[in-house]
């Protein structure tokens, strides 16, 4: 009698449509040629093309790492196409050329690119697959001297600044996907505060999948000079296709002294379907340098979607006085699974950080939180606070976490704090015994149990994340 | 009101009522006393829907509708109220947005307007003095770290606040002191109308010393044995449940 919590209904993946449009695809494979031709395609400057290759001979020799606490077939890196751009799509020129169709695309995302019907207070660079195909405000911001753009128009418009900090946080070398990344990668944002300048308004990136078989490689860079502050977001979705896409990006950023830049994202890429068929494997490195004195860098993040997330938003902690916070949700539900967390690494004195970690799992989703604290000799008076809590909801999931931690100057505080709890029958009867629905009732426990990252974000990101959080729950209790 | 007939109810394929008959009237308030295991707080569960209790014969009319084919949220919706015997934490969700979110979904179910916070806020402010309750408990995350004696003042705050047509009360009397036991009687007793009912579930005669009921039920092996008065309950107290059960129905 009564329904059971695992009888609700699974709510469709919204994001999971696909736009008809002509495509300029280059032929699936990966081979110096391919390099070549992707940084062709971009009019590249030789510098970037060497940079490229330099990264591709370096990703040869390496091996995929499979450390992660992940399970998947074997990727085919010859069977992916690495780069597909959308016809029409112009190098330049106004909001009102970009094609109907893809703005259509973005109107249905919640993401409206025509000039008159702006999200207010968010400047929006749009990425569909290959390419940015528009972006907002970018004169408003000029007037303060904030470059906002896509990555390629960057490499024309500023090659000094993008010579200067590519590769400065996140080397070519770094690991196997970013250097995959630095190989192919196809665009992205590129984003410059200048000295002592507060960013008047939220910037935002939307990438979008659309082609099939095609893998998105895109390449965000942040750079807050001295005493700037910029708070930017990123949001993600990809059409529903029964076979799975790699997503290997690679974010920078790098904050000047008594600088500030704190990074959103609302992470919902296709997760699969209740099989596990399909979705996106998102395995991404993000990381960036307090460079200056008092700087600061903030991560938030909200994992919803992604068939499998390998992610480890970092922070090197260079400047004396710096800080770096990690604050993130991860849900998986049905077949998902993420092996995510963060690295907070101190190099100067009296540095601080921060890492709240809230993992949920639902359905036969396996979740992990890796975290490293590393405090290197010359960092007197570091501090770092970790809480680690994982929620499950049903019993056929599983929560694991791998925390290290590794201290070379004894005057460091190191705090950790861990939980485990579960979401209850009982949890759920009691509020539909005041009135509430079984989804109500999971999305109100699931969103106290995750408050504290929440409140990090900017108010409507929050209210979304709250919402997908209860769509990815749908379904899954039991 | 509430017309329960032949009900049997079963949890993990035990039975434990055996054959309930009992009715209860607008503005009756009616005892269901019992040893431990006679199935008092099944009873309560089964009339809120909660999932693992399986009924499996009799019926359960509620002002004329079949109460059986609803869903627990419907069923609050309706005007029925669970005091839970163990009310369970909910870390992170204020008691402030747990009380308004179930406060509007029942008003949202009776067609009428949801409160905004600032209204809600008024309300709270007579009925946390109904429960000698302070406002601090407001912005508490719902139950967690509360004593046994603040969860059980916080149900009957919840009743309070959501003015149910039957409301049941389990166990609220266990683990309190007189103090706290007090403060739940004068609750109840305050929503005490013509129109509303409610059902005490409770080992002890304590409590209805300051809720006094029109009719006690003596609950023992999933049936009732006796019914009677508000005295019954003094007869019990004074020659216990083998009076009316025989040694044998404590066990059960």
């Amino acid at each position: 009698m009564g329904a059971s919590i695992d009888t609700l209904i699974n709510r469709e993946y919204q994001a999971g449509f696909v736009t008809d449009i002509e495509a300029d695809a280059i032929p699936r494979g990966l081979s110096e040629a391919t390099v070549r031709l992707i940084s062709s395609k971009k009019n590249e400057p030789e510098w970037l093309l060497e940079w490229r290759l330099k990264a591709f001979r370096r990703w040869q020799q390496m091996a995929e790492p499979h450390w992660a606490n992940v399970g998947y077939s074997k990727i085919d890196y010859q069977d992916i196409v690495y780069y597909s751009a959308p016809k029409s799509a112009k190098p330049l020129g106004s909001l009102d050329e970009v094609d109907p169709k893809i703005r259509e695309t973005y109107d249905k995302l919640g993401i409206p690119l025509h000039e008159q019907k702006l999200l207010a207070g968010v400047a929006v660079d749009a990425v569909f697959d290959s390419v940015s195909v528009g972006t907002t405000y970018k004169e408003e911001l000029a007037k303060h001297g904030i470059i906002f753009m896509s990555f390629g128009e960057a490499v024309r418009e500023h090659p000094e600044l993008v010579q200067k900090y590519l590769g400065s946080v996140v080397p070519y070398s770094d690991n196997f996907f970013a250097a995959l990344n630095a190989a192919v990668f196809s665009d992205g944002s590129f984003v410059y505060v200048p000295k002592g300048v507060r960013c008047p308004m939220e910037l935002s990136t939307y990438f979008r999948i659309n082609a099939a078989d095609t893998g998105q490689f895109e390449r965000t860079l942040i750079v807050a000079d001295e005493g700037a502050y910029v708070s930017y977001l990123e949001g993600c979705t990809a059409p529903k296709r029964s076979t799975n896409q790699l997503h290997a990006a690679v974010v920078e950023l790098v904050a000047l002294e008594d600088a500030s830049v704190k990074y959103s994202t609302v992470q919902n890429w296709y997760a699969g379907d209740e099989e596990g068929k399909g979705g996106i494997y998102n395995f991404v490195t993000k990381r960036g340098k307090c460079a200056g004195a008092r700087s600061k860098i903030s991560w938030t993040q909200v994992e919803t979607g992604s068939a499998i997330t390998w992610k480890y938003p970092s922070v090197i902690l260079q400047g004396d006085d710096s800080t770096g916070e990690f604050y993130s949700v991860a849900v998986v539900n049905n077949h998902q699974q993420a092996d995510t967390g963060t690295k907070m690494i101190h190099m100067g004195r009296n540095t601080k950080s921060t890492i709240v970690s809230k993992g949920i799992s639902a359905g036969k989703g396996n979740n992990s939180y890796r975290g490293l604290v590393k405090v290197l000799p010359k960092a007197e008076n570091a501090r770092n606070y970790t809480q680690c809590d994982s929620m499950l909801v049903g019993n056929r999931c599983g929560a694991h976490t791998f925390p290290y931690i590794e201290v070379g100057n004894n005057t460091a505080t190191i705090e950790h704090e861990a939980s485990t709890s579960k979401i209850g029958e009982d949890q759920i009867f009691y509020l539909k015994q005041r009135g509430m629905s079984a989804e109500q009732a999971v999305s109100m426990i699931v969103s106290g149990f995750c408050k504290e990252v929440f409140k990090e974000l900017p108010m409507e990101f929050a209210l979304e994340a709250q919402q997908l959080l209860g769509i990815t729950l749908e379904g899954s209790v039991g | 009101m509430l017309k329960i007939q032949g009900l049997r109810a079963t949890v993990s394929d035990k039975e434990i009522l055996k054959g309930i008959d009992l009715t209860v009237n607008a503005g009756e308030v009616h005892a269901v006393m019992g040893p431990n295991g006679s199935g008092k707080s099944t009873l309560a569960q089964v009339l809120a829907g909660h999932p693992a209790y399986t009924v499996t014969g009799g019926s359960v009319e509620f002002d004329g509708e079949d109460l059986l084919e609803m869903d627990p949220e419907v069923r609050a919706q309706k005007g029925v109220f669970l005091a839970f015997q163990y009310p369970v934490e909910i870390p992170g969700v204020s008691n402030a947005y747990f009380l308004r979110t179930a406060y509007n979904e029942i008003r949202k179910a009776r067609g009428e307007e949801e409160v905004d916070p600032m209204d809600f806020l008024d309300i709270m402010e007579q009925k946390l003095k109904m429960v000698e309750m302070n406002d601090v408990m407001l912005n508490r995350s719902v139950n967690t770290g509360f004593s046994g004696g603040e969860k059980k003042r916080n149900e009957i705050l919840q009743m309070a606040v959501l003015e149910p047509k039957l409301a049941i009360l389990d166990e609220t009397d266990s683990g309190l002191d007189i103090d706290a036991l007090r403060v739940v009687a004068n609750g109840v007793n305050a929503l005490r109308r013509p129109d509303r009912s409610t059902i005490v579930v409770t080992h002890y005669q304590r409590l209805l010393n300051y809720i006094v009921p029109d009719f006690v039920h003596v609950l023992a092996n999933g049936r009732i044995v006796k019914s009677g008065g508000k005295e019954l309950a003094l007869e019990l107290e004074a020659k216990g449940y083998d009076w009316v059960t025989g040694p044998q129905g404590a066990a059960a």
